[in-house]
């Protein structure tokens, strides 16, 4: 097994660990961390590709990777204060008992 | 492979594995942050020291304790009848699996192919901001005006309900 391959099979499986959080969790807190999880892996893959693939100099990877980290940032101050306001509103972060779009 | 990656690939799928199965959200959170330095250091295995720390800062200093202060904030909420797990939850377990067949398939079929170079690439913090600074200015702008509306946008999300009542 290359290198590559065994980064990108350590990507997958945290991946798939990030996937089954997302699914299978009640708590939506739990469901935003798996997400955060799928995104690191996507960022292990870019890394990994970046490292082993042709022409490191032009960083395209790490860039990708870089402005990945940042977009994520973005995404967890969101949903975490979705997951807040969703609590205050219905006092409850289980995503079984949310079925209702209207308030 | 050198044992420094196995160790490093243990902590990260280990930090991930205890995130999804523990019982306690804090516990989770915990293991989540596990999870994510891992990573970190598997960036910095592989030479790219600068997206490595920003990971270290980024995910350890940032999201790890925003995720800890929203599971304080919702406190109440931990005590829930019917267990950890949805109601769906093996079909959730199986779309993953299939998931990580897929890919581990193509990964393993595709070993071959896929360029292995032994030469270590530099990529100093300057590289990285001539780089930014140059060829990639458009989407750093565009990130710098995302994350300013995603901060004003979690604020307003996160305001208490009395303020729009008024």
């Amino acid at each position: 097994m290359t290198p590559l391959s065994a980064y990108l099979l350590v990507g997958a499986l945290v991946f798939a660990i990030g996937l089954a959080a997302a699914l299978t969790r009640r708590n939506a807190i739990l469901v935003l961390i798996g997400i955060e999880l799928m995104l690191n892996a996507a960022n292990l893959n870019l890394i990994a590709f970046w490292r082993f693939g042709p022409n490191p100099e032009a960083l395209i990877g790490m860039m990708f990777a870089i402005f990945s980290i940042a977009v994520a940032a973005a995404e967890a101050a969101v949903g975490l204060g979705l997951v807040i306001a969703i609590y205050r509103h219905y006092n409850t972060t289980d995503l079984d008992q949310l079925n209702r779009m209207k308030g | 492979m050198s044992p420094v990656f196995y160790l490093l690939a243990a902590i990260t799928i280990a930090g991930g594995l205890a995130a999804v199965l523990l019982k306690k959200l804090v516990h989770c959170a915990l293991a989540a942050a596990a999870a994510f330095a891992g990573l970190a250091l598997l960036f910095l295995s592989l030479d790219a020291q600068f997206a490595g720390f920003v990971q270290f800062l980024v995910y350890l200093g940032a999201v790890a304790i925003l995720i800890v202060f929203a599971i304080l904030l919702t406190r109440n909420a931990e005590e829930q009848d019917g267990g950890l797990f949805s109601r769906t939850w093996f079909a959730g377990l199986v779309v993953a699996a299939a998931v990580f067949a897929v890919i581990g398939w193509a990964v393993l079929r595709s070993g071959s192919v896929l360029p292995n170079q032994l030469a270590v690439p530099t990529a100093t913090v300057r590289d990285i901001g001539v780089a930014l600074m140059g060829r990639y200015v458009l989407p750093l702008e565009i990130v710098a005006l995302l994350l300013t509306a995603a901060t004003i946008g979690a604020v307003i999300v996160a305001m208490h309900e009395k303020e729009g009542e008024q």
